[in-house]
């Protein structure tokens, strides 16, 4: 391994070592603030060894994963969740009086998988990855083990997230069987030469769709969602909502555009079809909750759905579109998405999840500022301009338009206005006056950290929804910079 | 500079007002009054300035007065480009007179969040004004959806007491039919984009595009439902009655008086200049529309026993006009739909004024609580008569104007259709008599004694008779401020097709 392949891999090692050090402390002293901070420290060292491997990249560094520019930006992309997630950790948790100081360690490992996704060129690395983050996910949906909805919720992720995995191990066993590559570039050259594909590929190829739809909780594979976000507590719900779900999404486009499957015509229609669904399930079944981390579950598996219309869209438009609208819908998604739970792990107290959309009620006279935040989330959630949220929905629709995906962009627009009703039911909770409203928490702690990462979010939030012009920009390297 | 300094100086207006709340009650009330007195002023100085230097902008038709162009997201050909026409002013000068009867009559309706609800109007205000001057697709559509918002916000705080579900039926119908419309637009740059290899959003480039005449009929359509719902024109018209009746007085006359107006604004500066063929074939179905709403709008005003959903159904039926005056194809039809445009925005303003006078007093919109108010407030009464009069078009009055011009135009085109849409004259006086006669006539009800109009509420109504009489009187100056907007489309429209044969 030469000093070349070491710098572009500077940001995973990073990572790791920052894991063992975790472990280390824990074992010789237990301070969750100490524990926070060297974990802070080890992500923003990881973050800035991008720097250096930005301007090296591109290579094929050892042969699981091709660390090029697309594959930094979205590590650097899941470190900044990572970040934010750890902030609003440090203050949910402080108030829990439990062994809290393994949660950062966990959130380490579980972004090391994220990244590992998001760079892998190989269907080994795709697994290693994958299991990496979703064990560490389990352990953090049950993290605070003295309470049953986080363990319900942690067992029933355990089991589903088990089987697709065995799903997806399947299909890539089958496709194993039939071309003898698990290279995604290997994979592309016996595409290639034996179109159509045989019964065999095909069954491969829906496995591994199950498999990853499972993780993105598209459509039929959405059962697990709004239980384990309900379930699992607020910071928690936001890393699975954002990293775990950004990294599949990323590794599945790397995957498509790599192995050439848009060639592939019966798999673009399973897509279609899955997409249309979980636009129409996911915004329908919103409608119903009365709680609001269901009803963000519901919602954001009506956002996978936007997210893969893009997707298809790459089968018969300019690939640095595909590659720029899926990036910025992710970059958007990330920040609402963060953003919206983070004001419900505010809200929440030891005792209690701020699930019920009754504690919102008149939240714009008691805390101004965290009710603005909360609408300007659920805003760009809703896709309304000025925020970040309208251009990756522009994006979507751009991208739809040129591959004239008309039904799936029909969806969209009939999805768009049921999303409307229920974001804008919250808003109205919020705006409804006070007096006829339960009573505060009686003991406000000070949630500092908390603070600081919803007004970045924000500022980040109208900043990319005003002047996108620098994201684009910056998207659009990556883009090309894809092979 | 000054064009965007129209909308950011209502948007920062409305920014002080929300701070200065913290000092004083009263402080949001005067940020508002100046900050739409200093709009006023910008405004009148663009409107007078440009009609006398009348200099030609470099590379644009003689219409356009004066622009700015800025890039914005290189990506894809967008630009900050705004740009004024005598038509633009002229809806912006209505703006800007009805965000001041808003204010006035918000003065004392509105008592709680003072602060927060003057930026809301303030809000709303700025994104209209930018809807009458961006030329950019990308930044109209930004403005189209960026004064829903405060809008749901007036009415969902500060609205009666249905007013969550008006208040979500008003931002579904215009958001879903605005989605249309986006995804309309993006479709006409790709098509732009494939013949000139470059992304553009500008209304300029746009406007010569060489379209399928299937794919130009849907793209059409994309736009048409998003400025009919707006408009509304019967089939789409269902939020208007919920979301006027239920807004708080100041929100009323913003969504009757100028909210409405983007819609027809939209038909005449984007649906008929983009789509010149679609849009023609489209006329007829149009028209018809028009007169349907025309008259069915008026059947149901009559039906009504809530003041406020009254004055919105003669809203609707206001609209049917422009509607029948804009898809006419001549100029004397244009003019008519835009001075009743402006009629409607006086009237329909001012009579909802006087119902949220009369809420306040009574605390009750409905006619059964309202009897004898001649005798109660005399004052009031008789300004209701006369903008119930300017409602049925009474001649010497701005509607009477407008809709004479509109028929006139229209006859030429389709007689049948504005024969049944004439009808309207009939029924106009029977609802405006409906007014008349179930509130100010009538047995005097037992009820406290009221108190007649004060000082502000004779002043904001006076001003509006003013204007209303003046446009009635004297509509040549709004016929000449327009008339070089309107010339340009239909020169558009003939460089078309020349095949049309126009009638003058």
């Amino acid at each position: 391994m030469d000093l070349d392949s070491l710098i572009v891999l500077a940001p995973f090692i990073a990572m790791i070592v920052t894991a063992i050090t975790l472990m280390l402390v824990i074992a010789v002293r237990r301070n969750f603030a100490l524990v926070n901070g060297i974990a802070g420290f080890g992500i923003v060292l990881s973050l800035l060894l991008i720097g250096p491997a930005w301007h090296k990249s591109s290579i094929q560094a050892i042969p699981l994963l091709n660390i090029d520019h697309y594959a930094l930006f979205f590590v650097a992309l899941l470190l900044l969740a990572g970040l934010a997630v750890l902030g609003l950790c440090h203050d949910y948790f402080k108030q829990y009086d439990a062994e809290n100081e393994e949660l950062p360690l966990l959130l380490l490992t579980a972004l090391l998988g994220g990244s590992v996704l998001a760079a892998s060129s190989h269907f080994a690395a795709l697994f290693l990855g994958l299991e990496i983050l979703s064990i560490s996910l389990f352990t953090l949906i049950g993290y605070p083990v003295n309470r049953t909805r986080p363990l319900e919720a942690a067992i029933k992720y355990l089991v589903l997230s088990g089987v697709s995995s065995a799903f997806l191990l399947m299909g890539i066993a089958l496709l194993y069987a039939e071309s003898g590559e698990l290279d995604f570039i290997g994979i592309e050259g016996f595409i290639d030469a034996h179109l159509p594909l045989n019964s065999v590929i095909l069954s491969g190829v829906i496995l591994i769709a199950a498999g990853l739809g499972f993780k993105l909780s598209l459509a039929p594979f959405h059962l697990w969602t709004p239980d384990v976000y309900e379930g699992a507590p607020a910071p928690v719900t936001a890393f699975i909502a954002t990293v775990s779900k950004g990294a599949v999404f990323v590794l599945l486009l790397r995957l498509l555009v790599t192995t050439g499957s848009y060639r592939y015509v019966p798999l673009l229609t399973v897509f279609s079809f899955i997409a249309m669904l979980s636009i129409l399930v996911g915004n329908m079944l919103a409608l119903l909750q009365k709680n609001i981390k269901r009803l963000l579950a519901y919602s954001s598996i009506a956002h996978m759905g936007y997210l893969l219309v893009a997707l298809i869209a790459g089968a018969s438009i300019a690939r640095p579109l595909v590659v720029e609208s899926a990036a910025f819908y992710l970059v958007a998604y990330f920040i609402t998405t963060i953003g919206a739970f983070g004001v419900v792990s505010v809200l929440s107290t030891p005792q209690q999840e701020a699930g019920d959309v009754a504690i919102l009620r008149g939240l714009f006279w008691r805390r101004p500022w965290l009710a603005g935040t909360f609408t300007l989330m659920l805003l760009s959630l809703a896709g309304i301009p000025l925020t970040a949220g309208f251009i990756g929905k522009f994006y979507v629709f751009t991208s739809g338009a040129d591959a004239r995906l008309w039904v799936l962009l029909a969806s969209v627009i009939i999805g768009s206005g049921l999303g409307l009703y229920y974001y804008v039911r919250i808003i109205v909770a919020m705006s409804m006056n006070s007096e006829e409203v339960m009573s505060e928490p009686p003991k406000k702690s000070r949630k500092w950290l908390s603070t600081v990462t919803l007004a970045a979010l924000s500022l980040l939030l109208v900043w990319f929804g005003i002047l996108p012009g620098h994201l684009i920009d910056c998207i659009q390297s990556i883009a090309i910079s894809m092979r | 500079m000054i064009l965007p300094s129209l909308i950011a100086v209502l948007f920062v207006g409305g920014l002080a007002a929300w701070i200065s709340a913290r000092w004083h009650a009263n402080a949001p009330r005067w940020t508002a009054i100046v900050t739409l007195a200093l709009e006023a002023w910008l405004a009148a100085s663009q409107l007078t300035g440009n009609h006398a230097a009348e200099i030609p902008l470099p590379g644009r038709p003689a219409a356009w007065l004066t622009e700015l162009d800025l890039p914005w997201i290189l990506r894809f050909g967008i630009g900050f480009h705004l740009a004024a026409d005598g038509l633009s002013l002229l809806l912006i000068a209505l703006t800007v007179l009805l965000g001041w009867m808003a204010v006035c009559c918000s003065w004392t309706e509105i008592g709680k969040r003072t602060g927060f609800y003057y930026f809301n109007l303030l809000a709303c205000l700025a994104g209209t004004v930018g809807v009458f001057l961006a030329v950019d697709l990308f930044l109209f559509f930004l403005f189209w959806e960026v004064m829903i918002i405060p809008m749901y916000f007036l009415i969902s705080i500060w609205g009666h007491e249905n007013r969550t579900y008006a208040a979500i039926k008003f931002v579904i119908f215009t958001q879903v039919s605005s989605l249309l419309m986006l995804l309309a637009i993006i479709v006409l740059v790709l098509v732009n984009y494939q013949r000139s290899g470059a992304f553009s959003f500008d209304y300029f480039a746009l406007l010569n595009v060489p379209l399928e005449p299937k794919l130009a009929d849907w793209l059409m359509l994309g736009f048409l439902i998003a400025f009919t719902v707006k408009l509304p024109a019967v089939p789409f018209h269902t939020w208007l009655p919920d979301a006027h009746t239920q807004a708080p007085t100041g929100g009323s006359i913003i969504l009757a008086g100028v909210l409405l107006k983007t819609g027809a604004y939209g038909l005449l500066r984007f649906v008929i200049p983009l789509f010149p063929d679609a849009a023609h074939r489209f006329a007829p179905i149009a028209m018809t529309l028009g007169a349907v709403s025309v008259l069915y709008a008026a059947m149901m005003a009559y039906a009504q026993s809530d003041i406020k959903r009254l004055v919105a159904y003669t809203s609707v039926s206001h609209m049917g006009f422009i509607l029948l005056g804009l898809f006419s194809w001549n100029l004397l039809a244009m003019q008519g739909a835009v001075v009743t445009m402006l009629a409607h925005g006086l009237s329909a303003g001012a009579l909802f004024m006087i119902a949220g006078f009369l809420q306040k007093r009574l605390h009750s919109r409905e006619f059964g609580d309202m009897s004898g108010m001649w005798q109660a407030v005399p004052r009031l009464s008789a300004f209701m008569l006369f903008f119930v009069m300017a409602t049925l078009g009474l001649p010497g009055l701005g509607n009477f104007i407008g809709e004479f011009l509109v028929l006139l135009g229209a006859f030429k085109v389709n007689p049948i259709v504005t024969s049944v849409a004439a009808l309207a004259l009939i029924l106009a006086p029977v609802y405006a008599l409906i007014i008349i006669q179930k509130a100010c006539h009538g047995p005097l009800q037992k009820r406290p004694i009221l108190t007649d109009c004060g000082i502000l509420e004779l002043s904001s109504l006076g001003v509006l008779i003013l204007a209303s009489v003046w446009l009635g009187l004297h509509p040549q100056t709004v016929l000449d401020i327009s008339a070089p907007a309107l010339q340009q489309v239909i020169q558009n429209m003939n460089a078309k097709e020349p095949s049309w044969t126009l009638i003058r």
